[in-house]
């Protein structure tokens, strides 16, 4: 569908848009998963109609009217359903709709921020919320996101089906949650924003490239939310760590599609636009007082993204950053890039030092991450034998093809020139 | 996270499905399709397919001119992989739900086969960052 479109605008358009127009139907005909249909018609009659007619003067009010008028259809065809079946009289209640509505009676910015809330449920698993998200609030179509995600389509329209009748039997009504509310739910809605921008990060190697970028979606997602909740400085530090994050996308994969760790990433390919609006808001959510998770790793991305080159890198900063992370959200995933950070600060053995508990951490003993760090900083001492071996272990535990080729290759360089190290002191 | 869960068959196993009476046959086929209808509808299906017996299989290696060698399939291999489904799930623990469902598949008689069914997960194309 995306490729007959003659230019991204009308894409961007739609997307923008399907909220706002999905909130409208929401609000006035009181069923999610109705709703969410008749708008997907609504953006398809879009996609197909706006190339060729040109994009309507009041396009928000051409997709109200359209999706209004398949709501009214189903509406219909249910009551007829029922007369046949049942043969009671109309329902006093049951509403007579009109054809033709005013387009612009119903626009409420809330209504994507309740959109948002409603399908970062926590009651739904991380992948449906995903889907639901990127459907009712990203506007994609369910054939976009099963191919972002390399599922048939059918399994996508089930999950993202399932996820609409989990909100439907919830009985979550559409309105915006008090305050109180919505900073219990906020997490939630962070956490699914993030897990959409990793997997558009994580894919963007070589030629995997996927045809939909994820991350951009998640950082337009979230710069809306940043938006509708400009008080709440973890958004706006979630959005700078995307921005800060994906800056060095170009820089992340070599000639042959390999992975390129940051310390030999050419630096200028970096994004210097969206570093400094990175920064800009990082700079602005941190003078707002409560410093969260998310504005702590957008720190931590801009110290290095700072550093005009790797030896220039603020490794006391950072380690600094680390520690304050390790209070405010500790994880093992922490304390491994607190154990680099160390390392880096107060030489290898000591990053070793503090690797040791992880071993006996169930959610890390067995992961690669651990034998990698630990290869690395192995590395770093001269102790090659031992490194090769945990490089060979983390390419072994690997799930991912490009993180074991690059783990091999390091395993195999060590291996070949033992006494030959890489040009420059490596750094994570 | 997807996840490839193969069912493999001992070669005395295809010989005795010969024999199996035309119920039992059906019943099987009625469970497995029957599975996959529950993993479209549950959202967690990727692909599946049933191979072809393996009298005909042919093991192929490339010649010198980089041709292909047909060899039959040897008679060393005590079994031989009958079928594979491919699933994407949240955790590791319902990928070994869904192969324990399968393994269960009826035989003769109705009786659980309780197959052993080998779960491999998938490699991702996507990357981390790494020291």
């Amino acid at each position: 569908m995306i490729e007959t479109l003659p230019n991204a605008f009308d894409e961007h358009l739609l997307r923008e848009l399907a909220p706002q127009v999905l909130g409208a139907i929401v609000r006035r005909f009181r069923d999610f998963a109705a709703a969410e249909d008749a708008v997907q018609e609504a953006l398809i009659a879009a996609f197909i109609q706006w190339p060729r007619n040109g994009v309507p003067e009041n396009p928000r009010g051409w997709l109200i009217q359209v999706a209004s008028r398949r709501m009214t259809d189903q509406v219909r065809s249910e009551i007829a359903r029922r007369e046949r079946e049942t043969s009671v009289a109309r329902d006093a209640e049951t509403m007579v709709f009109a054809d033709e509505i005013e387009p612009d009676m119903d626009m409420d910015p809330n209504d994507t921020l309740i959109l948002l809330f409603m399908c970062c449920h926590p009651a739904l698993s991380s992948s449906s919320a995903i889907a639901l998200t990127l459907r009712a609030v990203g506007g994609l179509t369910t054939a976009e996101i099963a191919n972002a995600f390399l599922v048939p389509e059918a399994t996508m329209a089930q999950r993202i089906s399932r996820a609409k009748q989990s909100i439907k039997a919830s009985r979550v009504p559409f309105s915006l949650l008090p305050p109180e509310d919505r900073a219990e739910r906020l997490p939630a809605v962070l956490h699914v924003l993030y897990l959409i921008f990793n997997e558009g990060y994580a894919s963007s190697i070589g030629a995997h490239l996927q045809r939909l970028n994820l991350a951009r979606e998640a950082i337009r997602l979230t710069r809306c939310a940043k938006n509708l909740l400009p008080d709440d400085a973890e958004v706006a530090g979630l959005l700078a760590l995307m921005l800060l994050t994906d800056a060095r996308r170009a820089a992340r994969t070599g000639p042959d599609e390999g992975l390129i760790p940051l310390d030999k990433q050419d630096r200028s390919l970096w994004d210097r636009a969206e570093i400094s609006e990175g920064i800009e808001f990082l700079t602005a959510a941190l003078s707002k007082g409560s410093v969260g998770p998310y504005q702590l790793q957008a720190a931590i991305a801009a110290v290095h993204d700072e550093a005009a080159r790797a030896e220039d890198t603020d490794w006391p900063q950072i380690l600094a950053l680390y520690e304050l992370l390790k209070r405010v959200s500790p994880s093992p995933m922490v304390t491994l890039s607190h154990a680099i950070a160390t390392a880096m600060v107060h030489g290898p053995s000591k990053g070793l030092e503090l690797l040791k508990p992880l071993d006996s951490d169930d959610r890390l003993a067995e992961h690669h991450r651990l034998n990698a760090v630990r290869a690395h900083l192995l590395e770093m001492v001269g102790d090659h034998e031992t490194a090769v071996r945990h490089y060979r272990i983390a390419a072994s535990r690997t799930t991912s093809i490009p993180e074991r080729n690059y783990l091999m290759a390091q395993a195999a360089r060590l291996e070949e020139s033992p006494n030959c190290p890489e040009e420059k002191t490596t750094t994570p | 996270m997807k996840y490839v869960l193969m069912m493999h068959i001992p070669r005395a196993g295809y010989g005795a499905f010969g024999a199996w009476s035309q119920k039992d046959i059906a019943a099987n086929f009625a469970f497995v399709r029957n599975l996959n209808k529950t993993l479209s509808e549950s959202g967690e299906f990727v692909g599946a397919e049933g191979l072809a017996m393996p009298d005909q299989a042919k093991v192929v290696r490339a010649g010198k001119d980089g041709m292909p060698i047909t060899d039959g399939v040897f008679p060393e291999s005590k079994e031989f992989l009958a079928g594979y489904l491919m699933v994407d799930v949240e955790t590791t623990e319902r990928a070994y739900e869904i192969a324990a469902i399968w393994s269960a598949a009826p035989g003769p008689g109705g009786l659980p086969l309780n197959m052993p069914i080998e779960v491999r997960q998938g490699m991702s194309v996507g990357a981390n960052e790494l020291p």
